[in-house]
């Protein structure tokens, strides 16, 4: 088979977003590379982007959402998920007001992913009440 | 080389989204992609000991400078990679490069193509320090050791660093659990360990994201060591490093190329 290649993607660790390399070896990512030429990181990483490609394989990653049941996780569709999700938002709402809920984003998603999350909170909630991870 | 089967694969750079970025070419037709892109330097040599751990009966074509030629002699000579297994595509660096790296050697021994630029014999970097008086040249390096971020970028990032268990993450060496690390303790292990295998390419002091001159530490210890015993690492495939006798078992490791 013999193949290996670097693929140039972004650190999903923290807020930062340094460049990076994912090797890949017939197939499977094995390692990280800092990105050399990245104009504002400049081939720097800090020790979690150097071990960024540990997380992918981990047993222990979710890959699927889970919903708490009798007080025991298990897994379920996206489409369920997103129904239960839905409907005990809608019904908090309703009974408590908007302003009963808070959303809560994060720094590993994109600045767009960000964007579209406090817009959702504003205007289909309808409520300023938008946090962050790095202010948490 | 492809065409004619002399080599499996040649590891070098492929143009992606505008970066170069390493890949191992194993068909003639990819070779459009590829690029040599001397200001974007990536431990070449060190990627193929993870090639050649998998495939150790494949010949495998990998471009070097003159600091990567050098660290491959360094990683024949601890048993990391096999010769024969090894084509080395030689390319000079320009004058430029060379004179911003300090570089005592900016070619391979053979070139494919282009000029040889002239060897640069300058130490300004470590006499400017040297020249500081004891205390104001240890708070100088304590200041820059207490920056560390404990990333170990200069180590991963290092063509002439294999050890599979690393001293700087020993706990009977180094403290663990702090941050910055131990210092100077940190450090000087490190400089201590590459005193005869630094092949000074500078890609761990360009990996540093706390911008911490350790290759100028390096460049101390191994002007030291070539003072001392006369011996320059990767040089000379047939020297051993003078240090080898400490035996701290490094050099037994079983690489590839054992
Ligand atoms: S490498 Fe470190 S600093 Fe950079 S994005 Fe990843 S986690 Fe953040
Ligand atoms: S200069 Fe730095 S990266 Fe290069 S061989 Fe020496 S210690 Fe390793
Ligand atoms: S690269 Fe710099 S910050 Fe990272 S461990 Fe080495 S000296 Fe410390």
């Amino acid at each position: 088979m013999l193949s290996y290649e670097t693929i140039l993607t972004t650190c999903t660790y923290c807020g930062c977003g340094c460049g990076i390399l994912l090797e890949v070896l017939d197939g499977r990512i094995i390692g990280t590379l800092p990105q050399k030429d990245h104009t504002i990181t400049q081939g720097g990483l800090c020790i979690k982007g150097w071990n960024v490609h540990q997380f992918i394989y981990d047993q222990g990653r979710l890959k699927r959402p889970l919903v708490k049941r009798d007080g025991k996780f298990t897994e379920t569709t996206w489409e369920e998920a997103i129904e239960e999700v839905a409907t005990k938002l809608n019904r908090i709402k309703e009974e408590y007001g908007p302003d009963s809920i808070c959303g809560l984003t994060s720094a590993r998603c994109t600045n767009e992913e960000n964007y579209i999350f406090q817009k959702w909170m504003r205007a289909v909630i309808g409520t300023n009440n938008v946090d962050h991870c790095a202010r948490l | 080389m492809l065409d004619e089967n002399i080599v499996s694969a040649i590891l070098g750079l492929k143009l992606s989204h505008g970066h170069p970025i390493p890949f191992l070419f194993t068909k003639s037709s990819e070779l459009g992609k590829w690029v040599f892109d001397e200001s974007v330097r990536y431990p070449l040599t060190k990627i193929l000991i993870k090639i050649a751990q998998k495939y150790p009966d494949q010949k495998i074509g990998v471009v070097v400078r003159g600091c990567d030629e050098r660290s491959l002699i360094e990683l024949f000579k601890n048993y990391q990679l096999q010769k024969d297994k090894v084509i080395a595509i030689g390319i000079p660096c320009s004058q430029d490069l060379a004179n911003r790296c300090r570089c005592e050697r900016p070619f391979p021994s053979e070139i494919e193509d282009g000029e040889f630029a002239k060897p640069v014999e300058d130490y300004s970097d470590i006499e400017e320090v040297e020249k500081l008086p004891e205390q104001e040249r240890f708070l100088y390096w304590m200041s820059q050791f207490g920056k560390c971020i404990k990333c170990y970028g200069c180590r991963n990032i290092c063509p002439a660093c294999f050890c599979p268990s690393c001293t700087l993450e020993d706990e009977n060496l180094i403290k663990p659990g702090g941050m910055p690390p131990e210092i100077p303790i940190f450090h000087l292990h490190k400089a201590y360990h590459m005193a005869d295998r630094c092949i000074d390419c500078g890609l761990c002091e360009e990996a540093c994201p706390m911008g911490i001159p350790v290759r100028r530490l390096y460049r101390k210890v191994k002007k030291a060591v070539k003072d001392l015993f006369g011996y320059i690492p990767g040089e000379n495939e047939d020297e051993k490093g003078p240090l080898e006798f400490l035996g701290d078992g490094s050099y037994e490791l079983p690489g590839t190329g054992k």
